[in-house]
């Protein structure tokens, strides 16, 4: 078992919409350590995007703790969780987001601006190898496909070696085909690089290529 | 990858729109610059126009003294006389050096200009006034072979506009007389380019105004010697004393009015470029609030965003003082152009001229304000939280 890098302990994330409040998570015990290729399967709304956007410090936390490589971030503000996010965790999303007026390279070099170093060729360059978009480099994001956008995208999350690769519906806007392709990515990521990935999906097939699958309904885990 | 370059791009995306709001700050840009060209090339061409003159003071018939000032810039018509005994009581007061009578009349000919009608102003003058302007010099002929010779001496724009040249015959409709060219001026870049001269006892004689003046311009041997001098001829009922600087002052007056018209357009075009630059920004703030977001999520702190939208705030308003001094440049004669159609007075030459000092105080009250009026987007942006912003219209 490789060593854990997130543990959340009675993790609850709750939201009031006028008077009701809603648990999107309820009370969670999870962790995540070194090498697990997660998949977080539930129907819409269950409480998949919430559970990843409070684990990847994107959202705060209402109650419970979390560490992330052993530091309590349960309390910490927006300023320093960015510094935790950028030290920690990729990201990609459902819609791809991609910076619109940088290209494939540029977009892919941006977290490393972002950390305050300068863009290392060789790196974008194996990068760029790695997701197969070399001789796309120079393209604008509205001049690729959706398959190339994700990978792009994976490409991003990936440059500042994060322990940890959130996907958040990386599929949902992708055929069968490509779809298939994304997860075999990330098993190849998974298995050859020792990357960690938390990845949400409601589709069944896919999730069963993970090593692990955690259900989820109404905000609590249902099945481990 | 630079935060320059990041910010140009974003700009970039949308060009149509970031090119016309830094056309909106040239604009704004443009008619500041021309504003303070217009202040300072006023001044200076009105400077230049009364030093030209060669006097310090000009005695003229008692009347308005604004009426005064712009007959003696402009050789208007419908003018006072005094009688020439002032004349030769002034020339033989020791502190001047030099005096020039002066006698102007206009003649207005109906069939001139294809029919329109015109006026001819021609202007009376004596020897002193070369010994008034030894600056003035013949493009060909030369001056008056008498001082009751029938001839006349062109102002170079006068000769142009008639194609004449010394030795051409012209005949002077009113007196009904034939003149010959005695000589053509070079430009001066004053009013007297305009002007029609001719011996001062000729013009006294066909025009009827013997022993009649209309001024009499006195440069003085010490200047310092001007208020005892102008206080002296204030005991003459008949007469009024203006010295240039006080001319100065009342066209300056005069103008004022204009000035307080075109600051308020300026101020007015600064806003609107102020309100534009906020606009644009705000909105592409807005309309990328999703890719904000994910920057955050990439590890984007609010600094790191504050500086990108900040930048493309900078680069806005560079580009729009870059643009605008371009355009206060090609635009500052058509500027100088229309000003001078609306002002009670203008002196002759350029009176909008734009100056490096004024171009870099412009440019850099530009980037002032643009640094300032961009803090409010970028801080709008740099507080997005990352979740909120990813998941808008989810």
């Amino acid at each position: 078992m490789g060593d854990i890098i997130i543990n959340a302990k009675k993790l609850t994330k709750t939201y009031i919409r006028g008077t009701e409040k809603i648990n999107a998570v309820d009370n969670i015990d999870f962790t995540v350590r070194q090498g697990d290729f997660t998949a977080v399967m539930g129907p819409s709304g269950s409480g998949k995007t919430t559970l990843l956007d409070t684990l990847g410090c994107l959202d705060t936390i209402t109650s419970g703790q979390l560490t992330v490589s052993g530091t309590d971030v349960s309390q910490m503000s927006e300023n320093r969780l960015v510094r935790v996010r950028r030290e920690n965790f990729g990201f990609i999303f459902q819609q791809f987001l991609l910076v619109p007026s940088l290209t494939v390279l540029e977009n892919i070099a941006l977290p490393l601006y972002f950390l305050g170093r300068s863009a290392d060729n060789r790196l974008t360059g194996e990068m760029l190898e790695k997701v197969g978009l070399t001789g796309r480099k120079n393209h604008l994001p509205r001049e690729l496909s959706g398959g190339e956008c994700q990978r792009a995208a994976i490409a991003r999350a990936l440059i500042t070696s994060p322990k940890v690769l959130f996907a958040d519906e990386p599929t949902g806007n992708l055929d069968t085909q490509k779809s298939q392709e994304m997860f075999s990515m990330f098993d190849r990521l998974n298995k050859q690089d020792g990357l960690t990935i938390l990845v949400a999906t409601h589709n069944p097939e896919l999730g069963r290529q993970a090593k692990n699958i955690i259900n989820i309904r109404d905000g609590r885990i249902i099945e481990n | 990858m630079k935060i320059l370059k990041i910010a140009y791009r974003n700009l970039m995306h949308k060009p149509v729109r970031s090119i016309l709001t830094i056309g909106g700050v040239s604009m704004a840009v443009a008619v500041v610059v021309c504003l303070i060209g217009f202040d300072a090339g006023y001044r200076q061409s009105l400077k230049q126009d009364i030093d030209k003159m060669g006097y310090q003071l000009l005695v003229t018939a008692k009347g308005c003294p604004y009426e005064a000032a712009t007959m003696m810039l402009q050789g208007g018509g419908g003018l006072r006389y005094m009688p020439q005994e002032i004349y030769k009581k002034i020339i033989t007061d020791p502190r001047v050096d030099v005096v020039t009578p002066q006698l102007v009349h206009s003649i207005f000919d109906p069939n001139d200009s294809e029919g329109r009608g015109s006026v001819t102003l021609f202007m009376g003058v004596d020897d002193s006034f070369r010994k008034l302007k030894p600056w003035v010099q013949f493009k060909n002929g030369g001056w008056f072979s008498s001082s009751d010779a029938n001839e006349v001496i062109m102002g170079y724009e006068v000769a142009e506009l008639e194609q004449r040249v010394a030795g051409d015959k012209i005949f002077i409709t009113g007196v009904d007389k034939v003149f010959t060219v005695a000589g053509v001026f070079e430009r001066t870049g004053t009013q007297d380019d305009g002007l029609t001269f001719m011996p001062l006892q000729t013009a006294q004689k066909i025009f009827s105004l013997e022993n009649k003046l209309t001024g009499i311009g006195i440069k003085l041997k010490h200047i310092e010697t001007i208020t005892a001098f102008e206080e002296d001829l204030y005991n003459e009922p008949s007469i009024q004393v203006i010295s240039m600087a006080q001319v100065k002052g009342t066209i300056l007056n005069l103008v004022s009015s204009v000035r307080v018209m075109t600051t308020a357009i300026a101020a007015i075009a600064v806003f609107i470029a102020v309100i534009g630059v906020i606009n644009t920004i705000l909105m592409a703030v807005f309309e990328r609030t999703k890719e904000i977001g994910v920057m955050k999520a990439l590890g984007a702190t609010k600094y790191q965003i504050f500086k990108i939208i900040w930048t493309e705030t900078t680069i806005i308003c560079l580009g729009g003082a870059v643009g605008g001094a371009i355009l206060a440049f090609l635009c500052s004669s058509l500027v100088g152009f229309f000003l001078k159609t609306i002002l009670p007075y203008s002196p002759s030459g350029n009176i909008v001229i734009i100056s490096t000092l004024s171009l870099a105080a412009t440019g850099a009250a530009v980037l002032i304000v643009g640094s300032i009026v961009g803090i409010y987007p970028a801080y709008k942006a740099a507080s997005i939280r990352p979740i909120e912003a990813i998941r808008q219209g989810d």
